[in-house]
């Protein structure tokens, strides 16, 4: 298994880490030429959504990763990756691949004061240390989207097939549980 | 819910990674870096080139300005404070500025001590030209360090003398005996922990960017091959002839730092960079501070 890790901008290198201690091949995608190899899942990192969608469409990898996740690829974003994939934003015009059908609200716990971490359960993997940076949360989700986890009332993990998003940080702490639950998801 | 600041604001820079940092000045300007895939910008009232033309003490930005660039933009916005200027501090926390820049471009207010970092929820980025610099800062709260460089200059010497210079020191302590690990936190005059991290990991504890005289993509792409894991760009984007073009230009040459074919057309027709001055003839030297 194969997994490829978009690093045009944000913590992709943290990502990496946890794909090293599940001993999972990986590379980086930072051009259309990466796009040439083979993947069977994909990481969207956490960082700022307005320069990685920027990058994603000036680098020409956009319409490649929107088709195969469209088509089925396995996806996990976090945090920024999850605004990504969004299909709507409540406090912002942009939209990005739009593949998942939830609504997000980005900076959702306001500037960084409002950054925190907790620990919470998520649906089919247990208890979760969860960081929150400048974090999103999903305010509502469509059909045949499975919410997997919500703090504070707020959905910040959730499930629909291929796709997988969290507003936390699993990358930023030890646990792999998150990670591993993407890989299973990989059959 | 637990309350670990200090990691928390180590993350927030662990998100900007990869990414370039721009001055600007007015809400438009702000537009312009964030349209431009910027993924942060420093708010102040004069980019470093004008406050060198202009002399006189340099201070923290009005209130008003920064709460402008705020409401303009979604990215994180980051503000400077005079070296040891807490109530400067003070008054950006209470703005909920996203990362305070304790900074040599602005007049020092105290010649002796920086802020007590550790006394603010907010995180810090400070500059530095050395390891024991760079570590002196990191004991006193910084969660993030950038190479100080020469701001205002277009001139990338000095920031890619103090890239080589921590890097080289780092690999210095790397090499070391642990015994001899004592002796380094001794004449760098830094806590211990910070130099045995050094010594286990080849890389600081927090994240650490490039700044101070970057004005191409081509320099940008230098500092990232040095070392860099960032980069700030102050009066090389609006000193420039198109600054949506360059800044735009300078975003994808961190992307893709290591592929030349890419920085070559990058660096085509960005128009006229900023003219700069060479730091030897200039005669306030900010890296000093």
């Amino acid at each position: 298994m194969v997994i490829a890790v978009l690093a045009v901008q944000g913590s992709f290198f943290e990502h990496e880490q946890i794909l090293e201690k599940l001993g999972v091949e990986y590379f980086e995608i930072r051009r259309k030429a990466d796009l040439d190899k083979h993947f069977d899942g994909l990481i969207l990192p956490g960082g700022e959504s307005t320069t990685m969608g920027k990058l994603l469409k000036e680098l020409d990898i956009f319409d490649t990763l929107q088709k195969k996740i469209a088509d089925g690829l396995p996806v996990y974003g976090t945090c920024a990756g999850m605004i990504l994939l969004a299909n709507n934003l409540s406090n912002d015009k942009n939209v990005y691949f739009g593949t998942m059908d939830i609504t997000v609200k980005r900076n959702a716990y306001g500037r960084q004061l409002g950054s925190f971490e907790t620990v919470s359960d998520v649906k089919g993997i247990g208890e979760v240390p969860m960081v929150f940076i400048r974090a999103p949360y999903i305010e509502s989700v469509g059909e045949g989207v499975d919410v997997l986890a919500t703090v504070n009332g707020n959905i910040v993990a959730a499930r629909q097939d291929n796709q997988l998003a969290t507003s936390f940080h699993p990358e930023l702490t030890d646990d792999t549980s998150v990670h591993q639950y993407f890989l299973d998801m990989i059959k | 819910m637990s309350e670990n600041r200090y990691g928390l604001n180590k993350n927030l820079a662990q998100m900007l990674k990869g990414g370039v940092i721009m001055d600007v000045t007015t809400p438009e300007q702000a537009k312009i870096a964030e349209a431009a895939g910027a993924c942060a910008v420093m708010a102040l009232e004069r980019i470093p080139a004008d406050i060198r033309a202009a002399g006189g003490v340099s201070r923290m930005s009005d209130p008003k300005m920064i709460k402008g660039i705020q409401k303009a933009v979604s990215i994180p916005v980051m503000a400077k404070a005079r070296i040891g200027h807490f109530v400067e501090a003070q008054i950006l926390e209470a703005l909920e500025i996203d990362y305070i820049d304790e900074s040599e471009v602005l007049s020092p207010a105290d010649d002796t001590y920086h802020i007590d970092k550790t006394k603010f929820k907010v995180p810090f980025v400070c500059g530095a030209r050395n390891l024991g610099e760079a570590l002196r800062r990191i004991a006193e709260g910084a969660s993030m360090i950038r190479t100080k460089g020469e701001a205002g200059t277009g001139d990338v010497i000095q920031a890619v003398r103090h890239m080589r210079t921590i890097q080289s020191e780092m690999r210095k302590i790397q090499s070391m005996r642990e015994d001899e690990l004592f002796n380094t936190a001794k004449e760098l005059a830094v806590p211990y922990d910070l130099v045995k991290f050094v010594h286990e990991n080849g890389k600081l504890p927090v994240v650490n960017f490039s700044a101070g005289g970057v004005a191409t993509p081509a320099d940008a792409a230098l500092m990232m091959q040095l070392g860099a894991e960032g980069v700030f760009v102050g009066s090389g984007i609006f000193k420039s002839g198109n600054p949506e073009k360059r800044a735009a230009a300078i975003v994808k040459a961190v992307t893709n730092y290591n592929n030349p074919a890419v920085l070559a057309e990058l660096s085509e027709d960005l128009g006229e960079a900023m003219v700069g001055i060479n730091p030897d003839e200039i005669k306030v030297i900010m890296e000093s501070r």
